[in-house]
């Protein structure tokens, strides 16, 4: 008999999606929404660290006033290549197709993506940009900023854009593809009883970015195809020699690229959603205001491009109009910084990992969103244009943000997503780790822009060099607080110790099924007859035993 | 995921399936149209600021076949919708030919576009070193109409008035430059539509050889439907294309 063989502590492990199939062909042809995340995960760490490996080298080159590492020309090289590593091939796919791509589904009880080819065949379309991009960096780099303003992009570089614009072109595609699917999934494929106000706040965020890829991409998509033409035809669009109107492409690239923050950022304020009720163990407070918000950013959010551009001699009433938008982005965020605040305040909070992540990025978000303010005012905004105040203000949106909000939320669904748990000290450590890092990375910079030293230049006056030795040290700091859970997450996959279905436990339809989740995502289609956050009347979660349940009296 | 039948392991039922295909189908119009919303904005803008040049340059076009190939479009249109009702009322023996009209006159609409451009590079009119507006009337070939070539004539010639101030040189030179952003434009717009129509040729071969297994009926004809859907919305952006190409300023001169 068989089971005389087996041993009493060993435990023979449920078939699930990564134990389901084997060998390179089940990954590669897979259209599992589970196993495309992966893929993605394992493809977007890929391009952090090309992206990391250039800004690490930008810092170094700053540590003195003359520049210690490269040429003036390869110093413009890498901070483009930092860019468009950074913002086209990880912060815009990270949340999304990673943590939205394995969520979604079990989020809304559907068995996966309406379109799981469509899926992968996205993921296919960003590893084709990726390598053109890649074949860019590889033979000349790219020197024009991540911008390619024409007509430097379009005649006057001698770096390999052509091959880059490409890269961007198709990779557009994939992001496009991945926002159709999230939009199609969320209409058509939710469990019976969970209605739209039952969604997770996540699915919420991912909805908002969804629009936002499906309407701006394709703008930013033509404008890149318009601006590659124009390169390798000689073409006069954009190339005002020719008649064409070189501030007309920065229209159209900001129509996108502005949104695109959105992109990066929405996604992590729905991590953070997620998080905070489930370990303050209270309700969300004004879930719909959050939900809504979420739209609002999205929308009001393609009403600002024209802030990038005020000095480029627009009218000044578009300049004021563009104000005055860029101001109400305040609104929704503001509604959202609140709301997370009032839903800790008398929470029970636990100082689990994910939720260190989450008030570090309502910290960082709140620094950056504030700032965000600062330049959107039209005379301050003519101060500091251009320098590191803006560097300093995206980076505390996007690192601190959103890279924050990727970070918390592969702790908080660590568990789920490979079924083991990842040591608890240690990451806790590393996100405060992360956190010093970070600040004192991108806080000098604030100081030095508003001292006046210029973004993209590759030296400096001698008296802006301790605030930029302070911000290589940071880096330095940083680097460690990236590398940590890098090691630890690979270490855990194979080491860690066996997570349960609900660990923490929440109250989503993800944790409802096994860690990791089958193949299927759930045995039978779950019926939904609870309301979302509702952690004050789900005894079954077993939060009252525990003692861990906020008082009910959280308000007086 | 496993499939039943034509249902995919994903769904629950072939409404729900249905459902999903179409409104996919809609938002990547969407994404379609803010595309394409780039170019006309493009062309807008540029029209807006070099009037003149675009004029002569819409009126060096070809109506007559623009023209055709705007009734071919629109008869596939049709032909398209026929499809689309002969899957939904279970005529499997008369949709593939309402498939098959649509793809030949798909083939058809290209062919002429294939003859608009070949004339426009002999006319040299594709933007680059060697165009020149004045090519035509300068090197008359021996199919030339006389009339259509003094017309031409007095068109360029009124144009270098208005054109930028400065000797007759500048303004030639004004005038090339700003009706070459006009070809590059066109080349552009009708060159990325009919990219769409290779397209959506290859999505009718498709439902054509399925259509021959005798695949579709009322019970299931979602890939018709939404192949119909992206053949409309390309007949359309040419229903654009053509008034913003060809028609405006037509009677100039």
């Amino acid at each position: 008999m068989s089971e005389e063989f087996t041993l009493p502590n060993h435990k023979t492990p449920h078939e699930h999606y990564l134990n389901a199939t084997y060998g390179i062909r089940s990954w590669l042809l897979t259209t599992d929404h589970k196993r495309i995340a992966l893929l993605y995960l394992a493809s977007v760490t890929f391009f952090f660290f090309v992206g990391g490996i250039f800004a690490t080298m930008i810092r170094i080159h700053l540590l003195t006033p003359s520049g210690t590492l490269v040429t003036p020309e390869n110093y413009n090289k890498l901070f483009t290549m930092h860019g468009v590593a950074m913002i086209f091939f990880f912060l815009i796919p990270s949340i999304p197709a990673v943590l939205g791509n394995f969520l979604i589904p079990l989020m809304i009880g559907a068995k996966d993506l309406a379109f799981p080819k469509v899926n992968l065949l996205s993921w296919y379309i960003y590893l084709i940009g990726g390598c053109f991009v890649l074949y860019s960096f590889g033979t000349g780099g790219l020197d024009t900023g991540w911008t390619f303003y024409t007509p430097l992009s379009s005649i006057y570089s001698n770096s390999a854009v052509t091959p880059a614009v490409i890269g961007i072109f198709i990779n557009g595609f994939s992001s496009i593809l991945t926002g159709l699917n999230f939009i199609v999934t969320i209409h058509t494929m939710r469990a019976p009883g969970m209605t739209w106000f039952r969604l997770p706040l996540f699915v919420w965020a991912h909805y908002a970015t969804s629009i936002v890829m499906i309407l701006g991409t394709p703008v930013v998509a033509i404008t890149l195809l318009l601006a590659g033409l124009e390169r390798m035809f000689h073409l006069g669009f954009f190339n005002p020699a020719l008649g064409g109107d070189p501030i007309l492409f920065q229209h159209l690239f900001w129509f996108y690229s502005h949104p695109a923050v959105y992109i990066m950022i929405l996604p992590s304020m729905g991590v953070v959603s997620e998080i905070i009720p489930t370990l303050a163990r209270k309700p969300i407070f004004g879930y719909s205001f959050i939900a809504g918000s979420s739209i609002a950013i999205a929308v009001i959010g393609f009403l600002v491009w024209a802030h990038h551009m005020f000095v480029t001699g627009q009218s000044t009433y578009a300049a004021l109009t563009f104000s005055f938008l860029s101001y109400l982005v305040a609104i929704p965020s503001a509604v959202k910084v609140f709301n997370w605040t009032a839903t800790l305040y008398k929470g029970s909070i636990s100082w689990d990992t994910p939720m260190i992540y989450a008030l570090g990025f309502i910290g960082l978000f709140l620094i950056g969103g504030l700032t965000g303010l600062f330049l959107a005012c039209l005379g301050l905004d003519i101060h500091v244009h251009d320098t590191y105040f803006v560097v300093a203000h995206f980076h505390y949106i996007m690192v601190g943000g959103a890279v924050m909000g990727y970070l918390g939320g592969l702790h908080f669904w660590w568990p789920k997503i490979t079924g083991k748990l990842y040591p608890e000290s240690l990451s806790r450590l590393a996100a405060i780790i992360l956190f010093i890092g970070f600040n004192l990375t991108f806080f000098p910079q604030f100081i030095l822009g508003y001292l006046g030293m210029p973004r993209r230049y590759h030296s400096y006056p001698p008296e802006f060099q301790v605030l930029n030795v302070l911000s290589t040290a940071g880096a330095s700091i940083l680097a460690l607080g990236y590398l940590l859970p890098m090691v630890y997450f690979v270490w855990s996959m194979r080491y860690g110790p066996a997570a349960s279905t609900n660990p923490w436990p929440a109250t989503g339809l993800e944790w409802k099924t096994a860690s990791p989740p089958p193949t299927e995502n759930f045995e039978v289609t779950p019926v939904v007859d609870w309301e979302p956050y509702d952690y004050r009347n789900r005894p079954d979660l077993g939060l009252v035993a525990g003692g861990r349940l906020a008082p009910t009296h959280g308000d007086d | 995921m496993h499939r039943t039948g034509e249902l995919y392991g994903q769904f629950e039922t072939l409404e729900q399936q249905k459902d999903s295909a179409t409104l996919g189908m809609w938002i990547f119009l969407v994404t379609e149209v803010l595309f394409f919303g780039g170019l006309f904005l493009t062309y807008s803008i540029n029209r807006h600021l070099y009037f003149t040049a675009f004029g002569v340059g819409g009126n060096m076009l070809d109506l007559r076949l623009g023209a055709t190939n705007t009734v071919v479009l629109i008869a596939s249109s049709f032909t398209m919708a026929m499809s689309v009702w002969a899957a939904q009322t279970s005529r499997k023996k008369l949709l593939p030919i309402f498939l098959l009209l649509t793809l030949i006159l798909g083939f058809v609409f290209l062919g002429i576009k294939y003859v608009e451009y070949k004339q426009k590079f002999d006319h040299h009119l594709v933007p680059g070193h060697s165009f020149d507006l004045t090519y035509r009337i300068n090197h008359p070939g021996p199919g030339d109409d006389a009339k259509e070539l003094a017309a031409e004539r007095e068109e360029i010639a009124g144009a270098l008035r208005t054109e930028a101030p400065g000797g007759p040189q500048e303004a030639l030179t004004a005038l090339n430059a700003h009706a070459q952003l006009y070809f590059s434009l066109y080349f552009g717009m009708t060159g990325l539509h009919a990219l769409h129509m290779v397209v959506g040729a290859g999505l009718l071969v498709w439902v054509l050889r399925e259509s021959l297994k005798g695949r579709f009926s009322a019970a299931y004809n979602t890939p018709i439907e939404i192949v119909g859907l992206y053949w409309h919305f390309v007949d359309i952006v040419w229903i654009y294309l053509f008034a913003l190409l060809y028609l405006i300023n037509r009677h100039a001169v």
